[in-house]
């Protein structure tokens, strides 16, 4: 359950910006390729906020999709999975997006 | 070592924390919510703790692995037969929720340890391994091991300012683990096979493994060892060597294809 320290993460990351100010919303962008589930995180960040300045705040999780270039045939597509394989049979991909794990912005009252 | 910000020891917080918020937005009279852009890594804490470790190691010229796999893959005794072998001052920082019983293991096999519980924790931190790293006092010019609480998820995430991850399976697990973990296979510079003693006695395909782990982690070595009956440890050993020499590059794989 390595969601609780992503949500302990964000709780902290935050509260290094915005202090004692109460956070009403905070909005992670989270990659489909990053390892983490977002039911999983998001219980954990309810349990994370509890009793600090974010408590009862909400998460809004954009979840971004995986995307990959191939160097071989230089074709971009969608990478549903960590499965390195472009449809000309080469594995020689750059993974462009997907293992997004960031703290875009938050709601201060 | 943190001495340029202390971050990293347990009231290292403090040093983090700023002045307290001197702007006023007339909290008592409305709820009105304003913006605030952040726009960074969710780890970013962990990351900077990561890379304060390993600039502090390179300062040491001091080479650290982060070894991970499933509990009981063999870990431990891997490491075992490694103090003993190894051409380098070896000292472990030994991970696992409860328990002193490997860091015991490590220093009756004759090197320093230093046991790390996190608890209900399923993965060591960098600053975890920071705190660790201060008590160990390794011996610079050595090899420094982390062995991260048995678990193929959740260690992948957390980058502890290692040299080289390396995931251990062992043949008792099954072949099919690659694509079942990929976070971990992906994130791999070396997969140890261990256990290859067992391999009459188990249907394991290691052609699979190879080519699957490859899948998510286009020409990553293989390396098939038994920590019981020390074949295959010389490669191990030679990998250690030759990783810590160049400053290993994830990028740059040892060309030791297995077939
Ligand atoms: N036959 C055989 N058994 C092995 C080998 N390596 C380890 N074992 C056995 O596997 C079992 C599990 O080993 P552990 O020391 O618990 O492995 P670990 O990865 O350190 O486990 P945790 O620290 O609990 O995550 C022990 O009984 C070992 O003796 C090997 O190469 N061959
Ligand atoms: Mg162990
Ligand atoms: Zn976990
Ligand atoms: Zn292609």
């Amino acid at each position: 359950m390595h969601e609780l320290s992503i949500a302990e993460s964000i709780v902290e990351a935050v509260q290094a910006r915005t202090h004692e100010d109460q956070v009403r919303v905070v909005r992670v962008r989270i990659g489909k390729l990053a390892a983490v589930v977002p039911d999983a995180l998001e219980f954990c960040f309810e349990l994370a906020a509890c009793g600090t300045p974010l408590e009862g705040a909400r998460l809004e999780i954009a979840e971004r999709p995986g995307r990959a270039h191939c160097r071989s045939c230089d074709q971009e597509f969608a990478l549903p999975d960590l499965v390195l394989l472009c449809s000309c049979g080469s594995a020689d991909l750059e993974i462009l997006a997907g293992r997004e794990l960031q703290v875009a912005s938050v709601e201060v009252a | 070592m943190c001495s340029t910000c202390g971050c990293g020891t347990d009231d290292a917080r403090v040093e983090h924390e700023h002045a307290p918020p001197d702007h006023d937005h007339g909290h008592d009279e409305h709820e009105r919510t304003h913006t605030v852009e952040l726009e960074q890594a969710v780890l970013a804490r962990n990351d900077h703790l990561a890379q304060h470790n390993r600039d502090w190691l390179a300062s040491q010229d001091i080479a650290a692995y982060n070894l991970m796999s499933s509990p009981g893959a063999g870990k431990t005794p891997l490491l075992e037969r490694t103090v003993a072998a190894c051409a380098r001052q070896v000292s472990v920082i030994e991970g696992d929720q409860e328990t002193v019983f490997d860091a015991d293991r490590i220093r009756a096999a004759g090197a320093r340890a230093v046991q790390v519980n996190t608890g209900a924790g399923c993965h060591l931190d960098a600053g975890m391994v920071h705190r660790a790293l201060d008590k160990l006092q390794p011996e610079p010019g050595g090899v420094v091991f982390i062995e991260n609480v048995g678990n193929l998820v959740c260690p992948a995430l957390f980058d502890l300012g290692e040299l080289a991850k390396v995931v251990i399976i062992s043949v008792t697990e099954g072949d099919d683990k690659p694509l079942k973990y990929p976070h971990m296979f992906a994130a791999a510079d070396l997969v140890v096979l261990n256990k290859t003693d067992l391999l009459p006695y188990v249907d394991f395909d290691t052609r699979r493994l190879v080519a699957d782990a490859r899948r998510l982690n286009p020409g990553v070595t293989v390396l098939p060892l038994s920590a019981r009956t020390g074949e295959g440890l010389d490669a191990w050993l030679g990998w250690l060597g030759s990783s810590a020499s160049v400053g290993f590059r994830p990028d740059v794989r040892t060309a030791t294809p297995l077939t």
